[in-house]
């Protein structure tokens, strides 16, 4: 009866966590070209970060226990702090490598983290009740949304206004937009790359954390493998809203979510299980029409 | 001047013969001094050798990185399935099976080769398409491809038996039938490699705008390139299946992706050396240490890592090299004899 509503409230907060996502693989991207695989293990070691290291199938809370007011700025610093740590051990190494190198080494990084939470948490799902209370539904215009949908949704517009007005007003974040631009030339001119680039880490980390709230709240599960899945299409949002391109990615998040979302809702029942396969299929055409991106930055193309 | 270019023909055409070599040693070797486990894991090996050359013809000489390949592997690999399995289990567990497929019971020789065809017409499509697009573009598209081959593979129930494995191949890939086909597939790569096309494809590697200028149809020879490529993959992919006797979509997908990707960097992606020498290097440090983690005596005392260590040196492993020799460990040359005066 009133599937419009839900259905624009599915499409914008599932977007939602995939543009927040796309925007942690972006910023990195934009400040060094490296496609960061293990941004799908660093959402879930903070997921597992929760939870007291333990292989049973019942998860005891650790961080989990404290208050909101205390567990959000923690497992934020938690998130940050993976990602500067990568940053320092791995890819400050390799910053003269070629983009598949490093591609591969974040790969090799994540599979890492993977296997180290194996090793500590076991591959069984465990379950894990992190503000239930948010899952009640609420009725708007209509329609009955849990209350989490509307958080998502709103913490994805406040971080996206947060970001921006970082990288407009202050002044790592106008050293920030000048290394997207043209790293080489920034560096000439005094923009101070270690610290633009610790602090794209730290911000790609935070947004990884934040990702991870959302999810362990809206599934109740604590799984291994549940970053590899949302980093894909992340990834594939920073591509469709071209590389390098902040808004283009917050934009690609939404419109992915909207047309999984759609595609669920308007595909016929046998052809559900195929939902991806259409999906992605989309993909190849968009990238078809529009090779750089739907908002490809001028100075994604090479100079010749 | 034209002598040095024909003594340099030749001796391109000494790589292959020296890796086909080091491949009949490492095999007799395994055999010889190993016990069924160990020729197990060198069936295994080589048909990551045949898989990972395979993917070389296409990334090494165009620069283009594909995560499509692993889906080019499956199709062959269900293939095969379709074509040898007995048309009773057939009957049983893929029901929805055209006809012709279902009563199809072929001997597993041409079944293979025409996994790898159908590999390779599937390539032909899907490259019409994706190499339309260059650089990242192209890479991710090839990524969307396999989401799209692993989609379909893993929910059509009667056809593949979607996330039920499919059970009961013949296990006939031991490593001399392995052997066999990782040869032939690192002479058909140097075929390529030293044809006009694949040298025409690795300028466009070097420079797609010098290349293009000077005439060279990017489009066409990656084309090509794709098509050759996929052709051995999908028969790594049939190999597969018949060495484990079992198939299950999951067994095609990030997890396959990766491994390649990072055996192929971990070579050196520049050259067909590279490509072997990570396949061989990567496996061995992997079965060395699944070893290690079963327990390694020393006298009286056993010594065993902790299960999931093997998966977390590996990773660090590769972190390593990619720190310490970022063009890979071969470093982007050849194995070759010398010919003749410098």
């Amino acid at each position: 009866m009133n599937a419009i509503p839900q259905l624009f409230f599915d499409a914008m907060s599932l977007g939602g966590i995939y543009a927040m996502a796309a925007l942690g693989i972006a910023l990195i991207f934009g400040v060094m070209n490296l496609v960061n695989f293990a941004h799908g293990e660093y959402i879930a070691f903070c997921v597992f970060a929760l939870i007291v290291p333990s292989t049973d199938a019942v998860a005891v809370m650790f961080i989990g226990k404290a208050p909101a007011i205390l567990l959000i700025p923690m497992l934020l610093s938690i998130g940050a702090l993976v990602a500067v740590a990568s940053e320092f051990f791995v890819f400050r190494h390799m910053r003269n490598s070629t983009p598949v190198a490093m591609m591969i080494s974040s790969f090799a990084l994540g599979f890492v983290i993977q296997n180290t939470l194996l090793l500590v948490y076991s591959s069984r799902p465990k379950a894990v009740s992190l503000w239930p209370e948010l899952n009640k539904p609420v009725s708007i215009v209509g329609a009955s949304i849990p209350l989490l949908q509307i958080i998502v949704i709103v913490t994805t517009l406040i971080v996206v206004v947060a970001l921006a007005l970082l990288l407009k007003r202050t002044r790592i974040g106008l050293e920030m937009r000048a290394a997207a631009e043209n790293f080489t030339m920034a560096r000439l001119l005094g923009v101070r790359a270690n610290v633009v680039i610790t602090g794209a880490f730290a911000l790609s980390g935070a947004l990884a954390a934040a990702v991870a709230l959302i999810m362990v709240t809206q599934t109740g599960v604590a799984d291994v493998r549940m970053g590899g899945q949302i980093m894909l299409v992340a990834f594939i949002a920073t591509v469709i809203g071209g590389l390098g391109s902040l808004p283009g990615a917050v934009a690609a998040g939404f419109l992915i979510g909207a047309a999984s979302v759609i595609l669920q809702g308007f595909l016929p029942l046998e052809a559900r299980p195929f939902r991806d396969a259409f999906l992605y299929t989309l993909v190849i055409a968009v990238l078809l029409l529009k090779p750089d991106g739907l908002f490809a930055p001028r100075s994604s193309k090479p100079r010749v | 001047m034209a002598q040095t270019h024909k003594q340099k023909r030749l001796s391109a055409w000494s790589t292959p013969i020296l890796l086909i070599a080091i491949l009949i040693v490492f095999t007799f070797l395994v055999t010889l001094f190993g016990d069924k486990s160990l020729a197990r894991m060198a069936a295994q090996t080589l048909i990551r050798v045949t898989f990972v050359v395979g993917l070389w013809i296409f990334v090494g000489n165009s620069g283009v990185v594909s995560f499509g390949h692993a889906a080019y592997m499956a199709i062959g690999a269900y293939c095969s399935a379709w074509l040898t399995l007995r048309p009773q289990m057939k009957g049983l567990f893929l029901p929805d099976l055209w006809p012709f497929l279902a009563n199809a019971e072929w001997h597993v020789f041409p079944a293979a080769v025409v996994s790898g065809l159908l590999a390779a017409i599937v390539a032909l499509i899907s490259g019409a398409a994706i190499l339309r697009l260059t650089g990242i573009a192209a890479s991710i598209a090839t990524f969307a491809f396999l989401a799209i081959v692993y989609t379909i593979y893993s929910s059509w129930e009667g056809v593949t038996g979607a996330t039920s494995s499919v059970v009961g191949l013949t296990r006939y890939a031991d490593q001399w039938v392995t052997l066999a086909w990782a040869s032939a597939t690192v002479l058909a790569a140097a075929c390529y490699a030293n044809s006009s096309s694949g040298l025409a494809l690795r300028a466009t590697r070097e420079d797609e705008v010098a290349a293009d200028a000077s005439g060279i149809n990017m489009y066409r020879h990656r084309l090509i390139a794709l098509v050759v490529s996929a052709f051995f993959t999908g028969v790594a992919g049939a190999l597969f299946g018949h060495s484990l006797g079992v198939l299950n979509p999951n067994s095609f997908y990030l997890g396959v992706t990766f491994i390649t990707l990072a055996m192929l960097v971990v070579g050196g992606i520049g050259s067909l050396t590279g490509a072997v020498t990570g396949v061989l290097v990567l496996s061995i440090i992997i079965e060395a240490l699944v070893r290690a983690e079963r327990g390694v005596a020393f006298g009286e005392t056993t010594f065993a890592l902790p299960t999931g260590a093997q998966e977390i040196i590996i990773g660090i492993i590769m972190i390593l090299v990619l720190i310490l020799r970022p063009a890979g460990l071969t470093g982007g040359r050849e194995l070759r004899l010398r010919l003749g005066k410098r």
